[in-house]
């Protein structure tokens, strides 16, 4: 676990200031408006392998906040394990979780009383379930848009699938009891702002209620049968597959059930929204122009082989990799080796539970040697597919489901 | 910055420091914003580490240009540099990055030095026109083997 095996920080974090000035070798200038137990940037560990048992192959596109994308084929598990998981932080990983005076406090224009609920009571007074559920970021593409959008330039890998265990947020709210004009489930989150402003949330987004009130919308604690790993929310976290992975709030400390649309941090435009009308790339939107994201898209990615493969003295080739369609089923899966011009069906498999991501997998022949492209097409259950080129361009660079692609040789 | 030699006898601690930290400088940004003095005492640590590298800053992967200093003071007391790196706009584009940071996330006046902030950013991290798709790059040849 994150807070034992790292001791340093743990030294560093008590250590007074005058041993922080001694390590860094200089005074600390304005240490007084430096928070309490604040390690100073030069002396805080960053890597990922370490501080977070990431795999050695994850890229690292933002050390602070940290964001963590995995490269396709590292997705090849049926169910991601956390060292294969990408990270997505708005602000700073919670320090000091003391799990025994954890609480979540229920609030909000639309409960009928605030009431507060310690881990144990959450784990204990609920039934508890295990789903299957896919959480992709809202900005996973980004890097293809063109002109280009503000973010972090994700390719396609910040996406994955868990199992994820905990009670549902419905049966938490029949408990705390709510009114009837409730519109909206917010989360609040103990991660700092990169300011360290004390008073401001790196990011405090949320559900419509009947989101909130579906079967696989979790308060998790577990993931993958264990503790939730610090990276992704310890030691409680909202899932709400399906939209985008920011409405599934980490190291979550509150919730607010809403009379009206949440109106938290990075609820407000342009963060997670898109053009409620179709735009040419680069337009300016006006604000109230913009709308909220839900459902993601349908989507795959190939897992299978990584790209860049040589097939030597060989003319077939086994590809596998997972498809999945944000609130919807995926219907098909289809590759081509011919840049689109023709397609060929994969075999798919049913998701294990709603939400889920489905796995596919099929036996590409190559006519004759030379380069190929093997590109990969998902189409939901209403009849949606991936395009080939990058969709409608948005400000912020959202919702890039364009047909994963991936390098071969014939030689 | 020539970086400092390893000693032996010190504790591995102590060798991470002296290599990774150089020496730390603070720069208080003095604005005049009386409403918010928690913000405009705001504390910005800078690695001295100015060891610049095949055109770049080591410590943060910057471009090396005019500008260089004033973009690690502002742009890397909250966020990684890597953040800026990896994005790519023109002055309008970088300037509306900058309103909306100011206006949501407390980054402060940059006062005189907006301009020449932007003329680092739009002129080293400009767009590159790619299309709708860029054919696949970067791409790292392997022999496939038999799966076990």
């Amino acid at each position: 676990m994150f807070h034992n095996n790292n001791s340093r920080r743990g030294f560093l974090k008590n250590a007074s200031l005058a041993t922080l000035s001694a390590l860094v070798g200089a005074d600390i200038i304005f240490a007084s408006t430096m928070p309490k137990n604040y390690v100073p940037l030069v002396l805080q560990e960053n890597d990922p392998v370490k501080l977070f048992g990431k795999d050695k192959e994850m890229m690292v596109l933002n050390d602070q906040p940290w964001n963590i994308e995995s490269p396709a084929h590292l997705l090849d598990d049926k169910v991601t394990p956390s060292s294969k998981m990408f990270v997505r932080n708005n602000g700073l990983v919670p320090d000091n979780i003391v799990v025994d005076q954890w609480t979540l406090t229920v609030e909000g224009e639309s409960v009928k009383n605030t009431k507060s609920y310690s881990l144990n009571e959450l784990k204990s007074r609920f039934k508890q379930y295990t789903y299957h559920l896919t959480l992709e970021c809202g900005g996973n593409g980004r890097k293809e848009y063109y002109p280009p959008t503000e973010g972090n330039q994700w390719d396609v890998g910040a996406v994955s699938c868990a199992e994820w265990t905990g009670i549902r947020v419905r049966d938490l709210l029949a408990d705390v009891g709510i009114e009837s004009n409730a519109v909206y489930l917010a989360y609040h989150g103990a991660d700092m702002h990169l300011s360290r402003d004390p008073d401001k949330e790196p990011i405090s987004r949320g559900v419509p209620i009947a989101k909130a009130m579906e079967d696989e919308t979790l308060l998790a604690f577990q993931m993958n049968g264990e503790d939730i790993p610090i990276a992704h929310g310890y030691p409680l976290r909202l899932i709400a597959s399906g939209f985008p992975a920011s409405v599934s709030g980490k190291w979550l400390t509150g919730l607010s059930v809403r009379n009206k649309v949440h109106d938290g941090a990075k609820m407000e435009s342009p963060s997670y929204r898109v053009p409620c009308e179709p735009v040419a790339p680069g337009t300016e939107v006006d604000p109230e122009d913009m709308c909220i994201i839900e459902s993601m898209p349908v989507k795959s990615v190939i897992t299978y082989p990584k790209s860049g493969a040589l097939l030597t003295g060989k003319s077939s080739m086994g590809i596998r990799g997972h498809a999945w369609a944000g609130e919807h089923q995926v219907a098909s899966m289809a590759y081509s080796i011919d840049f689109g011009t023709s397609w060929h069906s994969c075999k798919l498999s049913s998701p294990v539970n709603k939400f889920a991501w489905q796995h596919f997998e099929a036996t590409v022949n190559f006519p004759q040697k030379g380069y190929y492209e093997i590109w990969a097409m998902a189409t939901d259950s209403k009849g949606i597919s991936q395009p080939m080129l990058s969709p409608g361009w948005n400000p912020k660079g959202y919702l890039n489901n364009a047909c994963h692609r991936i390098a071969v040789k014939v030689v | 910055m020539k970086k400092d030699k390893l000693i032996p006898g010190k504790t591995l601690l102590f060798i991470f420091f002296t290599l990774l930290v150089g020496v730390v400088i603070a720069v208080f940004l003095s604005l005049n914003k009386p409403k918010e003095p928690s913000i405009s005492d705001k504390v910005v640590l800078v690695s001295q580490n100015e060891e610049i590298l095949d055109g770049k800053h080591v410590a943060t992967g910057l471009i090396d240009d005019q500008g260089l200093n004033l973009v690690i003071a502002h742009c890397t007391g909250c966020h990684s540099a890597k953040l800026v790196t990896q994005n790519r706009f023109n002055r309008d584009g970088w300037i509306r990055v900058i309103r909306w940071m100011q206006e949501t996330q407390n980054l402060w006046d940059l006062g005189e030095s907006e301009a020449l902030i932007v003329d680092y950013l739009s002129k080293n991290y400009a767009p590159e026109l790619k299309g709708r798709r860029l054919p696949l790059n970067q791409i790292e040849w392997y022999e496939l083997e038999e799966e076990q």
